[in-house]
């Protein structure tokens, strides 16, 4: 039975998505625990060998890669447009970075999570690592280690942090 | 259909999985049970990185967190938050 056939799985008449099976009683325990390995490891394939291959070139090539609800322009979640908000305010210049909206490919927005190993999005990653999500840059962003880092990489041009010390 | 993940549920994960001392759950969905900001104090997070920290919480409650529209996470050490809210 292919993935693809599988997904399309009609259960009384109904029809279920991994997400519907996951979550349906029949599979969970009395403490709400899901159960049923067969189903947990079918579900962890929402990454394709080529959205895996694709996504690793891009964190591989791009200084910096957002995962987000939205665009930079019109973000269309509070938590991606707080992440944009915060590398805007840090100097990043957005025409350098690569930024995805999850929202316009669910294969993507499914697939980014199982990726990253990272249950939600916005998603940032900085030269090939993984930063975190809006939590994190935001806590880096008060805490100064995401200027740090910026910095360090050489993402953001150092004379804009010399000017704002001297004023 | 879902009805969400119980705050109480949320709370029970939290504190057995990662013995924690402290933990706050507050539903930010108006009580659909979708959007949770946590607040988890324990002793598990000496020593780590605000990413592993992070993702020990996020592994912790993987199969509820996998359900919900919105997570949120604070974690303190119990000397961070006695420190935190000791400010206050």
């Amino acid at each position: 039975m292919s993935l693809r056939s599988l997904t399309r799985l009609s259960i009384l008449g109904r029809p279920f998505t991994f997400n519907t099976l996951l979550t349906s009683s029949f599979i969970k325990n009395a403490n709400n625990e899901i159960k049923s390995p067969l189903v947990s490891s079918i579900l962890c394939r929402y990454l394709s060998d080529s959205l895996k291959k694709s996504l690793d070139e891009s964190v591989q090539k791009n200084d910096v890669v957002l995962f987000m609800k939205g665009t930079p322009n019109r973000p269309e979640c509070g938590f991606s447009r707080a992440v944009v908000q915060i590398l805007t305010a840090q100097g990043l210049d957005f025409s350098k970075i690569k930024t995805y909206n999850v929202l316009a490919d669910n294969e993507l927005r499914e697939g980014v999570k199982e990726y990253s190993q990272w249950p939600t999005v916005p998603q940032v990653y900085i030269k090939g690592e993984f930063i975190g999500g809006c939590d994190i840059v935001l806590n880096m962003h008060h805490n100064g280690e995401l200027e740090d880092l910026l910095l360090k990489e050489g993402l953001v041009d150092p004379k804009n942090e010399l000017e704002q010390e001297e004023k | 259909m879902s009805a969400g993940i119980s705050k109480e549920h949320l709370e029970q994960t939290l504190k057995e999985k990662l013995s924690a001392d402290h933990v706050e759950v507050i539903d930010t969905s108006g009580g659909c049970g979708q959007n949770y900001d946590v607040v988890i104090v324990s002793s598990v997070f000496e020593g780590k990185t605000l990413l592993q920290k992070h993702r020990l919480v996020n592994d912790a409650a993987k199969a509820e967190i996998s359900q919900l529209h919105a997570f949120s996470q604070k974690t303190y050490t119990p000397a961070q938050w006695a420190e935190l809210t000791n400010k206050k």
